[in-house]
């Protein structure tokens, strides 16, 4: 036995303050649930609620708002860990929000179904009675995250009120809400995409196959390399299919998440390359693409 | 090496965000489509310059008036340290979110504009880095290129903020007195060939040499449980421990211990990180612990070393920042959280408010409002084991959270 050096390096500060908050989510809600894309940070967030509470199982379930557009390798490896490790998961589905109405499906060439994911959120909120979600955003990723709290307070339409958040000084997280109001929470707010990468290399985590290198058929538009999977994604004629050795940088639906060209086939080239990037994460993805607040629009809105 | 966050305080247009902007480009932080997108706007704009405060003001309404409404968090690291930094705006009304800002920080940048000089703002910023016993302070003199990066002007700035200092009452807090310019990149990241007669260290070479003992704050351990966990599984069937964060100090295996408030004896029998199982828990560590002896613990109560007892008190005085638009009035109820506990606790009185200008305290108040500063006395419904701010950071603070709106309303210093 030794001395546990928790605070030695970054990595390890962030993760003793991860595990404090899950532990405060624990304790201070009654019905909580983490939101599971099977992107690497939530990936991440459930190998951290996983150490907050050893040798007991994690005390909420996890939550997967399914667009109907995500890339199969998402979702097969989304149900092998939840099998793994016993945990509850539960799924609801954008299209059954669209086939009662309550959403219209975009069309055209930038359809994407990003967007629609909120209503079905914010229903599935109601319908369990969720005072808190747990998400894996990041302050690092984009500017208006940048100004998110670790608990965020939303109203009963699930809007965030930037302008008038609540003060969060020292560790302390206040939890106390109103009836109606619930909590987005956000354990690693202060970890950098390079701090998330360099953890699942330490803590060997597994990720979607989608993260390394593979030969993909794609084609290009706007400067972005787009899947091309013509169920979901649409594309013009002329927009030619080619395939090309690349990886995935960040997860969400087919038709928002661009790839990258990569040869990183390890978890240590993976790493290396986000290292030496030149590009920022969000950088590929096209819903951020919209408008220079596009971030900002969605999460007054009830985004995650 | 722990991530350091850096708080900044300044008035609006002391060039807050240019300055971090500039550190992001000198230590090659942005992404190259970040730049772009900077370059865009700047020249859509008409400057003749890149605009680096559009790197960190992120929402709409910032863009629009260009100022900083809330706090940003900005990330960035060089090959020795990982930094955050607080990007909090400088207005009056904003002095909630620089005590928000500076609550989590251990260093932090008080910005002066060299063509005005110590201001009224100026001494309020000091004020609250002082208050919340921030160790180290670099006061940034900003715009040197403006005013021929004269020494003459850089040393009256020195003179009078160093007439501020006098003033203050975290003596040991330590100051340093940088000249830059975050426009032209004078002493931000790299040394300027502009002032010659600036002897000391670029901002950043500054902070990239500080040690754990310049910034952070060490104290007695103290073990506020949170969370009780109880697999009972066959395999964990009688596991009964205690999940929290050690701060302050280590705690090891064979310490004796006193739970409190009840008091009760015993030793720390294991100390588990996931599933390992270690000999001493460092500070900011969260473990889970188990005890020798089968004694009832819940949330809210706290591990100490035995000989090592805090205050245990129903009553105590605090130098308070109210935050909310409701006045805080004697006779009040507030919700205190004191770390990971809870107690109900009721106005005694106001004994003075504060000017944080430092032009002296003020008898007789009846109320305060967002953004004063005053001692208050509380009275709690059961007692709270708490240190005295000076000695323990964390022990010795709290939030106050009002009972009908459940918002944060204020934060609390313990004298």
């Amino acid at each position: 036995m030794s001395t546990i050096k928790k605070d030695t390096s970054n990595i390890n500060s962030l993760e003793n303050e991860a595990i404090y908050i899950l532990r405060e989510v624990a304790a201070q809600f009654e019905k909580p649930v983490l939101l599971f894309s099977g992107g690497k940070d939530s990936i991440t967030l459930v190998r951290l609620a996983v150490k907050a509470f050893y040798p007991a199982k994690i005390p909420f379930p996890l939550m997967h708002i399914d667009t109907g557009h995500n890339f199969p390798e998402t979702i097969e490896f989304r149900d092998r860990l939840v099998k793994e490790l016993g945990l509850e998961l539960i799924v609801r589905n954008v299209q059954d929000s669209i086939d009662e109405g309550k959403v219209k499906e975009e069309s055209g060439r930038y359809a994407s179904r990003n967007q629609l994911q909120t209503t079905t959120l914010l229903d599935a909120i109601e319908e369990f009675k969720f005072d808190a979600c747990i998400g894996g955003a990041r302050r690092d990723e984009e500017k208006a995250r940048a100004k998110e709290r670790i608990f965020s307070v939303r109203d009963d339409f699930g809007q965030w009120d930037e302008k008038n958040q609540r003060p969060e000084l020292f560790d302390m997280l206040n939890g106390q809400i109103n009836l109606g109001q619930n909590v987005r929470v956000f354990p690693i707010s202060n970890w950098t995409e390079l701090d998330v990468w360099s953890y699942i290399e330490r803590e060997n985590i597994e990720i979607p196959s989608i993260y390394f290198a593979h030969t993909r058929k794609v084609f290009l538009r706007d400067g972005l390399i787009w899947s091309a999977d013509d169920e979901v994604v649409y594309r013009d004629a002329h927009e030619e299919v080619i395939e090309e050795l690349v990886r995935f940088r960040t997860v969400g639906d087919m038709s928002c998440t661009a790839a990258v060209l990569s040869d990183a086939t390890t978890i240590s080239k993976v790493v290396e390359e986000i290292r030496e990037s030149t590009i920022s994460e969000r950088g590929a993805r096209i819903d951020d693409k919209r408008s220079e607040a596009a971030m900002e629009k969605r999460k007054q809105q009830g985004y995650f | 090496m722990e991530v350091i966050k850096i708080a900044t305080a300044g008035s609006v247009d002391d060039g807050k965000s240019t300055l971090i902007g500039r550190i992001l480009y000198d230590t090659k932080s942005l992404t190259t489509d970040k730049l772009e997108a900077i370059e865009k706007t700047s020249k859509q704009r008409g400057y003749d310059y890149l605009d680096f405060s559009l790197a960190t003001d992120g929402l709409v309404a910032e863009r629009e008036q260009g100022i900083t409404i809330d706090v940003a968090h900005i990330y960035f690291s060089t090959a020795k340290k990982s930094y955050i930094i607080a990007d909090t705006p400088g207005h009056v009304e904003y002095t909630r979110n620089m005590v928000t800002g500076a609550s989590t920080s251990q260093a932090s940048i008080i910005l002066i504009d060299a063509r005005k000089g110590v201001i009224e703002q100026t001494n309020r910023h000091f004020f609250i880095n002082n208050l919340l016993r921030i160790k180290d302070v670099v006061v940034a003199i900003n715009k040197m290129d403006l005013v021929d990066y004269s020494e003459e002007i850089y040393n009256k700035i020195k003179a009078d903020f160093s007439e501020l200092m006098s003033k203050r009452d975290y003596q040991d807090q330590k100051i340093t007195f940088i000249p830059v310019s975050a426009l032209k990149g004078d002493n931000v990241v790299n040394k300027s060939n502009n002032m010659p007669w600036y002897k000391g260290q670029a901002l950043l070479e500054h902070f990239e040499q500080l040690d754990k003992a310049d910034i952070f704050n060490m104290g007695t351990p103290r073990f506020p449980v949170q969370y009780v966990i109880r697999p009972k599984t066959e395999e964990f069937h009688d596991f009964r421990g205690y999940a929290g964060k050690v701060y302050g100090g280590e705690l090891s295996v064979g310490d004796d211990i006193l739970v409190l408030p009840s008091k009760t004896r015993s030793k720390i029998k294991e100390i588990y990180f996931y599933d390992q199982k270690y000999q001493t828990a460092s500070r900011r560590s969260s473990v889970t612990i188990t005890l020798e002896n089968d004694i009832n613990v819940s949330r809210g109560d706290m591990i100490v070393k035995e000989g090592d007892l805090p205050t245990i008190d129903k009553e105590f005085t605090a130098n308070v920042c109210w935050m909310d638009s409701t006045q805080l009035v004697p006779g009040a109820k507030y919700v205190v959280q004191h770390g990971v506990n809870k107690v109900l606790a009721k106005v005694d009185r106001i004994n003075h408010k504060i000017h944080p200008d430092y032009s002296g305290i003020e008898k007789d108040v009846t109320g305060l409002g967002v953004n004063d500063i005053a001692s208050v006395t509380f009275k709690l419904n059961k007692p709270i084991f708490y240190d005295q701010f000076k000695n323990h950071r964390t022990n010795g603070s709290f939030i106050l959270i009002d009972t009908q709106s459940n918002n944060t309303v204020g934060a609390g210093f313990i004298q």
